[in-house]
C-alpha cells in the first residue's frame, strides 16, 4: 500500500494517514483481514514520526477498522462496517414492505408497483413527470 | 502520557559580556516525541543546547534534562551518561580509523549495542579501516550519529545533524532518527532545514535573538495556522485585525496577508464586516511560520 502524506496542507499528518487507509478499504484496495506494517516499520517507510503512525492506528482502532495485535501487527477489520452496512439494508426493507404497503391500499396491482420502482430507478424522477 | 519532560529550562540566561545569548528560555521538551529547534544563526539554538549538556555555565535561571540539573557537577555525569549529542563540529579523533573509533568509544558504554553499530555502518558505507582524518564531512556526521545512536540513549542531542550531507544521507539521518525515536528515544534537533522537521518533528520550538517565540505541535500548526489574504476597496486598517490568535498582519496597499495560529474564523469574519471584496484561506508551511514569528519580534523590536 502507498501513502501519499504532504507536509504543508492544513491537515495533520496522522489525519492524512487514516483517512488514505479508510479510503483503501473503502474502495477494496484493503480487504479484511489485510496486515498493515508496524508502526515502527511504516514511521521508518514514510519518514515520519512514529507517533504520527500510531495516532492514526490507534484512531482507526477505535473507529473499529483496525485490530491492533501487541507485537503481531495491525490487522484490517471490515466486520464492524459490514454489521453497519447489513443494518442499512434492514431499515431499507422495512422502509420499503410499508410503502408497498400503501401502494395497495391505494389499490395499485403488485406488477405496477413492480413497473414504477423499476422506472425511477433507472430514470430517476421520470415516473412522475409523464402524466 | 505523563511521562516527564526530558528537557526542562526555567528562565534560562547565558551573557558573554554585554550579549545576551539566551535569554529567559523556558523550554519544556517531552518525551516520546522528536522535537525540532529552529532558529537564524545566532538565535543562540547552540548556546542552549551547551548549557543543557553541561559544556557552559547558564548565567541566571535553571534547567534539568532527563531529571539532572544542568549545573550539579555530580549530576552532570550521569545526565552525559544517558544523553548522546551529535555536535555541530563533529569531533572526532582523526588517527583513528572507523573501526577503532566505534571499538574506542563502545567500551566507554555499559549498553552498546554491536550490532545497530555494525549494521549502521555498512548502511551509512562507512570502510572500517578508512582513517577519521580521510573521512568527507557526509562521513564524519554519519560516524558520529553512529557513535551517538549505537549508545542506546534516552535522549539524543543534535545540532544541525544534517549539515554538509547529501540528499542520501539526509534521508538515511531521518530515517534513523525515526528509528530512534520509534525505539523510545527522544530526540531534539536543531535545524536548519525546516521541511526536514516538518517532515518528521511532533514538536517545534522556535528561537529568536535568545528568546523562546513558538513551542507547538505540527499537528497544531497543520489544524490551527492559516494564512488569510484579503482584498480591500481601500487601504485597510491593520489594527481591525489585531485578534486573538492573530501572528502577524500585513499590508501592500488594498492587499492584506493575516497569519493566525487560531479563530482564523474570526479573522474572516472581520473581513466580511469590513466589506473585504476577495478572502483565501489557506494552510501555511512550517517556513511560513517561521518567518512570520521572525519578522515579526525583528519589527517589534527596531
Amino acid at each position: 500500500m502507498l501513502f501519499k502524506l504532504t507536509a504543508s496542507t492544513g491537515q495533520p499528518l496522522y489525519v492524512q494517514l487514516l483517512q488514505q487507509i479508510r479510503h483503501a478499504t473503502e474502495c477494496g484496495i484493503l480487504k479484511h483481514g489485510d496486515q498493515l506494517p508496524g508502526i515502527r516499520t511504516l514511521a521508518e517507510e514514510l519518514i515520519v514520526s512514529p507517533n504520527t503512525v500510531a495516532k492514526a492506528y490507534s484512531e482507526l482502532e477505535h473507529e473499529g477498522l483496525l485490530d491492533l495485535r501487541h507485537g503481531s501487527g495491525a490487522f484490517i477489520n471490515l466486520n464492524r462496517r459490514a454489521r453497519l452496512f447489513t443494518d442499512q439494508v434492514e431499515r431499507a426493507r422495512r422502509r420499503a414492505s410499508e410503502l408497498v404497503e400503501q401502494l395497495r391500499e391505494d389499490g395499485l396491482r403488485d406488477d405496477e408497483i413492480r413497473r414504477i420502482f423499476e422506472a425511477e430507478l433507472l430514470c430517476p424522477g421520470k415516473v412522475v413527470s409523464r402524466r | 502520557m505523563i511521562d516527564l519532560p526530558v528537557i526542562q529550562t526555567h528562565r534560562l540566561c547565558k551573557s558573554y559580556g554585554s550579549v545576551q545569548a539566551v535569554r529567559d528560555l523556558s523550554l519544556s521538551v517531552r518525551a516520546n516525541c522528536i522535537t525540532g529547534f529552529l532558529g537564524r544563526n545566532g538565535a543562540g539554538k547552540s548556546t542552549t543546547i551547551k548549557m543543557l549538556l553541561g559544556m557552559i555555565r547558564p548565567t541566571s535561571g535553571e534547567g534539568a534534562v532527563l531529571g539532572n540539573r544542568i549545573d550539579a557537577p555530580q549530576e552532570s555525569v550521569e545526565l552525559r551518561r544517558r544523553v548522546a549529542y551529535v555536535s555541530e563540529d563533529k569531533r572526532l579523533y582523526n588517527y583513528m580509523t572507523v573501526a577503532q573509533t566505534i571499538h574506542f568509544t563502545s567500551g566507554f558504554y555499559s549498553d552498546w549495542r554491536p550490532e545497530t553499530a555494525e549494521s549502521l555502518r555498512r548502511k551509512y558505507e562507512l570502510p572500517s579501516d578508512r582513517k577519521v582524518k580521510s573521512l568527507s564531512k557526509g562521513m564524519r556526521t554519519k560516524l558520529a550519529l553512529l557513535l551517538a545512536v549505537a549508545r542506546r540513549p534516552a535522549l539524543l542531542i543534535l545540532d544541525e545533524p544534517s549539515e554538509g550531507l547529501d540528499p542520501v544521507g539526509v534521508e538515511q539521518l531521518l530515517e534513523t532518527l525515526v528509528t530512534q525515536s520509534a525505539e523510545g528515544t527522544a530526540v531534539f534537533f536543531s535545524s536548519h532545514q525546516i521541511e526536514e522537521v516538518e517532515r518528521i518533528a511532533d514538536q517545534v520550538a522556535i528561537l529568536e535573538q535568545g528568546r523562546l517565540l513558538k513551542d507547538v505541535s505540527l499537528d497544531d500548526v497543520r489544524r490551527c495556522y492559516r494564512k488569510i489574504d484579503l482584498v480591500f476597496s481601500s487601504q485597510p486598517n491593520e489594527r481591525d485585525f489585531q485578534l486573538e490568535g492573530v501572528d502577524s498582519v500585513q499590508t501592500s496597499g488594498c492587499q492584506m496577508r493575516v497569519v493566525c495560529n487560531a479563530n482564523a474564523e474570526d479573522v474572516i469574519e472581520r473581513a466580511r464586516a469590513l466589506d473585504a471584496s476577495e478572502i483565501e484561506v489557506g494552510p501555511i508551511s512550517l517556513r511560513e511560520v517561521f518567518l512570520s514569528a521572525v519578522s515579526e519580534t525583528s519589527r517589534a523590536l527596531v
